[in-house]
């Protein structure tokens, strides 16, 4: 087997593993950095978020406006130096992404335009038009290109962590292509593989987002931070799931049930359409519970109505709503409402990490949406995210930089016999395995237990029973059969890996679900309705034993701002 | 009695490394409306054949992963509606002008080299500190390169490109288009530090402009347009160069 050798690692190519690189480039000039993605990077995800990223520039707007509404946003559950630290770098990032050359929406004297976002009290959301992620995504890709220290290993499937005395010493890859195996080793490793979306049956996310990185910390001995709170964004298209931008009302959309009403007026009267993603999405499925959703070919939905906005504000700052609209369902949002529904959307939780990105193991980081700082708590703000990739990518590139610095070369002397034990279990057990289930019929069930019983609403009864059917598909994974046996390109046997990994972050998920017998921001206990802040003002950290996951405690960091009611 | 479903008939090519030259292979799946050739050949996968081989992510016309060849012309396949393609068979085939690797999936390290080639970044002599804040841009500026911005590297001018077919080494159109997107953007200063990947004996004057490129492009970036936009920036830079000492330019 083929050993590489690097001074840092990336696994994952998106908005934060390419903020990482180039920062780690940046810090430590002539440093080796490896970049390992298993899609080229500019299809990481990141490519789909449209609306913004959310950082202080303008002068109605403070840090500590920007950190409260974060605080309140996550339901007091955001450990508030991670967000203070955040709020601190996130105008720094912006000005920085603008001087490698996003195009950004402009205002007239020329600075960054910014548009209003759910939960955010003033409007601190910077743009390009609708399509930021497009944008941030291959912005930094093509910035990246410039240093001569990033050394990319596109189409590299990573499929474990190498750690040996406690420390993590590289990883053991794929190359997709040949199907060869390598052992790439370095002297830091930055996890940046985004979220866990396809767990779920509906989702915005795209098919890249199987919780890879999660998987592999946690089976590293890392824990895996606030996995109970997933969120589900208001509005998608029903069927196929695609995203509608939380922007369509920041620019000033409707939201309206099946009597033409603004049925928000019922729930969160001072917001409305600005209201966050949890309190919206909850309110969307109470409405349809109401029978006031309208039915469709696929099931039930409400309507986001821009009609009143005028053709103008539609093409120049939502051409991309347009555009999904038009292409996939045929529908002129200009002349005519939008069915929505509300689909998964992004992962709160992740691999624990402090504000520079580094996990309790040696040597390992982590960032993006793969990563728990905790600055999301039980929900995050849109526009948040894409700015938490730059800053904590950023964080993590320079924190790994250094450690590799100060690292000798690793040289583990077991680095070939565990790499020999991937090679076993990928070739001789998953490509050989006869007699189960196919990987996309065992995918399925998986997905559909999750949106059953795991989804926007949960009891103990949903859950044991979802608990109950997770053991079943680990068991299962043992017969999961996959019919192509050829070296190249194996996307079916790529299919098996990522479908191990979506059963052990499922686990996480209802694990820490079942536990947590309250309701908070996303998670929605209809047993237990009320926020406990006696019992839960708490993190869960899921950690792995030999008898499947289990819960330690971590205290929630209180700087300036104690719990209070979560009132709009 | 049971009713029938609609169903299409799928004809997909085959490859695999080793073999002479690809097949096809014939599918029959359900038919709705509103499916995608995508979501056929998801069908085709997920409940018929996992051995058959493509890319895709996002399935929302951005990550420009799924680009193959329908009916014979380059698409998006998550764009592309059956209905829009019906008949007796739907081709499915790799996109053209790119070697195979297997079944869909097309080998685009040439494109990779070339984007790298021309510089796609904003170059500057002197950086302004971060500090300074955002440089200033008039939404008229951005919108001078904003469209050629919209790339999103699917390959389809590429495989609608006859003279990238003829010739694999000439630049190509999204390479050109990206080039010349920060080439006119306001902050940039780096159109002489492209010229020579640009107006080489492969770059845009290789160019007949039989403009297949913008027709195919499915994101409406008009590379054609900015290969000719570019023809005379180059001819300027050129000229600059013969004519100015170096501090002048």
């Amino acid at each position: 087997m083929e050993r590489l050798s690097h001074d840092v690692i990336l696994v994952g190519g998106g908005g934060a593993g390419l903020r990482a690189a180039i920062e780690a480039a940046r810090t430590r000039p002539g440093l080796d950095i490896a970049l390992l993605s298993k899609v080229y990077p500019m299809r990481s995800h990141t490519v789909s978020a449209e609306g913004g990223l959310a950082a202080v520039t303008k002068g109605d707007d403070n840090l500590d406006l920007h950190a409260f509404d974060t605080i309140r946003g996550s339901d007091f559950l955001a450990d508030q130096d991670a967000v203070e630290f955040f709020v601190n770098r996130a105008k720094e990032e912006v000005v920085q992404l603008e001087h490698w050359g996003l195009p950004f929406s402009r205002d007239p004297d020329g600075t960054l335009a910014s548009r209003a976002f759910g939960g955010m009290s003033v409007k601190r959301t910077l743009f390009a038009a609708d399509r930021i992620g497009f944008h941030m995504l291959h912005t930094l890709f093509q910035t990246s290109l410039k240093y001569e220290e990033i050394h990319r290993y596109d189409e590299w499937f990573v499929t474990s962590l190498l750690v040996s005395a406690g420390k993590v010493m590289g990883v053991v890859a794929l190359d997709v292509k040949t199907g060869e195996m390598s052992i790439v080793l370095a002297k830091a490793v930055i996890l940046a593989t985004g979220g866990a979306g396809r767990v779920y049956e509906f989702t915005t996310n795209g098919v890249v987002k199987t919780g890879d990185g999660m998987a592999m910390a946690y089976r590293a001995g890392c824990a895996l931070k606030d996995m109970e709170f997933v969120q589900f964004h208001p509005t998608a298209l029903p069927g196929t799931g695609i995203l509608i931008t939380e922007a369509a009302r920041g620019e000033g959309g409707h939201l309206k049930n099946s009597e033409g009403d603004r049925f928000l007026k019922n729930y969160i009267p001072s917001k409305m359409e600005l209201g966050p993603r949890d309190i919206l999405s909850r309110a969307i499925m109470t409405e349809i519970k109401a029978g006031r959703g309208i039915q469709g070919p696929y099931g039930q939905y409400v309507h986001l109505d821009l009609t009143h906005l005028g053709s103008t504000v539609i093409e120049r700052k939502l051409p991309m709503v347009k555009e999904l609209a038009e292409n996939y369902i045929g529908i002129d949002p200009i002349h005519e409402p939008i069915p929505v529904r509300p689909a998964q959307h992004y992962f709160m939780g992740g691999v624990s990490t402090d504000v520079h990105g580094q996990s309790p193991l040696g040597g390992l980081f982590a960032a993006g949406e793969c990563a728990a700082v905790s600055i999301n708590g039980a929900n995050r703000l849109g526009s948040n995210s894409l700015t938490e990739c730059l800053v904590f990518g950023a964080e993590a590139g320079r924190a790994a930089a250094v450690h590799a610095s100060n690292a000798a070369a690793p040289n583990p002397p077991e680095a070939q016999a565990l790499a020999k034990q991937e090679e076993e279990r990928i070739y001789h057990t998953f490509l050989k395995q006869e007699g189960g289930p196919g990987v996309a019929d065992l995918r399925a069930r998986l997905r559909h237990t999750m949106e059953e019983y795991v989804g926007i609403y949960r009891t103990e009864e949903g859950l044991l029973r979802a608990k109950q059917a997770l053991a079943g598909y680990r068991g299962e994974l043992g017969t999961v059969t996959v019919e192509d046996k050829s070296r190249t390109f194996n996307t079916d046997l790529l299919g098996a890996l990522e479908l191990d990994w979506m059963v052990e972050v499922a686990d996480c998920i209802t694990t820490a679900a079942l536990a947590r017998r309250e309701s908070r921001g996303s998670h929605s206990r209809t047993d237990h309705p009320k926020r406990d802040d006696t019992n839960y003002l708490k993190h869960y950290l899921v950690m792995k034993s030999n008898e499947g996951p289990i819960l330690k405690d971590q205290p929630v960091t209180i700087t300036r701002w104690p719990p209070q009611e979560r009132v709009y | 009695m049971e009713e029938k479903l609609p169903t299409v008939m799928m004809r997909v090519s085959r490859y695999l490394p080793g073999e002479e030259k690809p097949h096809f292979q014939t599918y029959e799946v359900p038919y709705r409306r509103d499916m995608v050739v995508l979501d056929a050949l998801n069908h085709i996968k997920e409940k018929r054949d996992p051995t058959l081989t493509f890319r895709w992510s996002c399935r929302m016309g951005i990550c420009g992963s799924c680009g193959m060849n329908v009916n014979g012309k380059p698409v998006l396949t998550c764009e592309s509606f059956l209905k829009d393609v019906l008949r007796r068979e739907i081709l499915v085939e790799p996109l053209g002008h790119f070697p195979v690797i297997k079944d869909l999936v097309v080998d685009i390290e040439d494109f990779m080299r070339k984007l790298e080639a021309v510089k796609p970044y904003l170059i500057r002599d002197q950086e302004r500190p971060l500090g300074a804040g955002e440089y200033r841009q008039t939404q008229e500026e951005v919108d001078r390169f904003r469209q050629s911005s919209l790339c999103i590297n699917c390959m389809i001018c590429y495989a609608a490109c006859p003279v990238y077919g003829e010739d694999a080494s000439f630049l190509g159109p999204a390479a050109a288009a990206l080039a010349y997107r920060y080439n006119v953007d306001s902050r940039d200063q780096g159109a002489g530090k492209r010229l020579p990947a640009v107006a080489s004996a492969t770059g845009v004057w290789e160019c007949t402009f039989v403009g297949e490129c913008s027709t195919a492009c499915p994101k409406d970036v008009d590379p054609g347009a900015a290969i000719q936009r570019l023809k005379l920036l180059s001819s300027i830079e050129v000229q600059k160069r013969v004519l100015l000492p170096s501090i002048l330019r």
